[in-house]
């Protein structure tokens, strides 16, 4: 099955904070504010997938995506 | 009285009257005509008000240089270089010492990377949320005065008295001082960007008081920022002292027009927007997309770059030792990303703005300055859920760096 994951470039991060805000339950961030996907990042429902796409849109630094993997 | 404005592409003027009251509309014709406009006065400049380009610009860190971040060059006056000229050895030695400018936000990588790292955990979302009920309990304290009266200044009553208070609590500093240190943050950052005299008084009052506070701190320790940042250690040797009064220079400077003005025009917004403050009221869980949709609609600050090298951006040709505006609060109004942009909406789904910057200097404060939105927000429309404008026309506005309202009487049902 293809599975959707959310995915942060850490490269690009520089802790706005915005996707941890709105998406605790998906993202954490570390003292610095730079953010990573909790566990594997793996969008288990519509709802997830759809949050996700909301935290993708409102990223300044354009460092969060969304990406199909295998699963 | 300068030059009324006619073309704004080759000439705006920020501090002219018409671009501090009503600046959308120009930055519409800017941005529809042409990526980067120009102007020769106040010691000229460039300015891109789309997106994409602040966008690409604040990457571009090698061309676009941190170490003047000021909007207007500050000409100093014929005494001020009289007086440089026939300084002593000793104070042109104490200069060279503390000419560390105010990192991380005047600085370049390398220094950069590392001031900045210093400066994050004190400013993280866990560390900020310490200070949430002392703001709440500000915000109470400051209403009591004025709740009964029916009547007050959201600027100079309210939104004004918050952050020196937030921020000299972080820096251990104290809170009764608070209004010298607005007095000197805005003669260093407001009125002084166009009076040369007050600008130089007002950056040494915070500059010997910081130094004092610095000397104090290393016998007394606290629980604080000044303190903290003397126990950190960068490659294992600790931080230079000239380095740890520049930022705590900053975060002064950087933590209390900036945030005051924001709170301001959340105000002066919601005075005028009855439906909205019904919306936070009703939808307590909408607060957080209601505060960056305000940064959004009116972010306050405007930045600079140098240009380091010559260079050219959209075609534009961009010499060595220019400044570059970064128009941040143009970007935020910029159709090509946001829907309806000149349309405050509570709910917008999509609103990745960049008052804050973004890049390398993403504001280090954004987690402060959104916690004391919040709660200012909050505790305001808890006691006064209904009021409105004293009068429109007579609301007075600050702008050039910093834009926000600095009189604003309201009135409610008292
Ligand atoms: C609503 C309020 C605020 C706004 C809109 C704001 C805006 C900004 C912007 C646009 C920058 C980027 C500068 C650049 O790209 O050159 C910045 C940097 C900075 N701000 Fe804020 N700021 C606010 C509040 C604060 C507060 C409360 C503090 C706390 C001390 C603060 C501290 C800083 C610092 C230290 C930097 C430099 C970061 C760096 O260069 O790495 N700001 N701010
Ligand atoms: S919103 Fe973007 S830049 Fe901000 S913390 Fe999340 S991933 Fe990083």
């Amino acid at each position: 099955m293809r599975l959707k994951k959310v995915t942060v470039d850490s490269e690009k991060c520089q802790g706005h904070n915005r996707c941890y805000a709105m998406a605790p339950g998906m993202f954490k961030v570390d003292e610095y504010g730079y953010a990573t996907p909790r566990g594997d990042g793996v969008l288990a429902s519509e709802a997830d997938i759809e949050l996700a796409q909301r935290a993708v849109e409102n990223c300044p630094e354009r460092a969060i995506e969304i990406i199909e993997g295998e699963g | 009285m300068a030059e009324p404005v006619k073309e704004w592409t080759a000439d705006y003027d920020i501090f002219s009257r018409e671009y501090i009251k009503d600046p959308f509309p120009i930055w519409d014709d800017i941005r529809g005509k042409c990526p980067v406009a120009h102007t020769d006065r106040w010691g000229g400049s460039f300015m891109p008000t789309r997106y994409e380009d602040l966008f690409n610009i604040a990457k571009d860190i090698e061309h676009f240089s941190s170490q003047n971040v000021l909007v207007a060059d500050v000409m100093p006056t014929p005494e001020q270089i009289e007086r440089e000229q026939n300084m002593t050895e000793e104070d042109q030695e104490l200069i060279q010492q503390y000419n560390v400018g105010a990192p991380p936000i005047t600085s370049d990588p390398p220094v950069h990377t590392w001031a900045r790292k210093l400066l994050l955990p004190p400013f993280s979302v866990t560390t900020v949320a310490k200070y949430e009920a002392e703001t709440r309990e500000l915000c109470k304290e400051l209403i009591d005065k004025f709740i009964d009266k029916g009547r007050a200044d959201g600027a100079v009553d309210y939104a004004q008295q918050i952050p020196p208070r937030v921020i000299a609590s972080i820096l251990g500093i104290n809170k009764d001082d608070a209004d010298t240190f607005t007095g000197w943050v805005r003669g260093f950052l407001e009125l002084g960007l166009t009076d040369p005299e007050l600008r130089e008084q007002s950056a040494r009052s915070i500059f010997e008081f910081m130094v004092g506070q610095v000397q104090q701190r290393k016998e007394q320790p606290g629980d604080d920022l000044i303190s903290y940042l003397l126990a950190q250690k960068v490659d294992g040797e600790p931080v230079p002292e000239p380095h740890i009064v520049g930022t705590c220079f900053l975060t002064l400077v950087a933590g209390i027009d900036t945030t005051w003005s924001s709170i301001g025009s959340a105000i002066w917004h919601l005075a005028q927007h009855p439906e909205h403050r019904k919306q936070i009221i009703e939808e307590p869980g909408l607060i957080d997309n209601a505060v960056e949709e305000l940064l959004r609609a009116y972010s306050p600050v405007t930045m600079a770059r140098y240009v380091a090298s010559d260079t050219e951006y959209a075609g534009c040709p961009i010499p060595e030792g220019s400044k570059v505006l970064m128009n941040f609060p143009a970007a935020n109004r910029d159709p090509r990303v946001f829907e309806n942009p000149d349309v405050v909406d509570l709910h917008r789904a999509k609103n990745p703005h960049i008052a804050f910057g973004v890049g390398i200097h993403r504001c280090a404060g954004s987690n402060l300055a959104r916690m004391e939105m919040k709660v200012s927000i909050q505790e305001w429309l808890k006691r006064i859920p209904d009021y409105r404008l004293e009068d429109p026309d007579a609301v007075t506005w600050a702008g050039g760096q910093v834009r926000g309202p600095r009189k604003m009487g309201v009135v409610f049902p008292s």
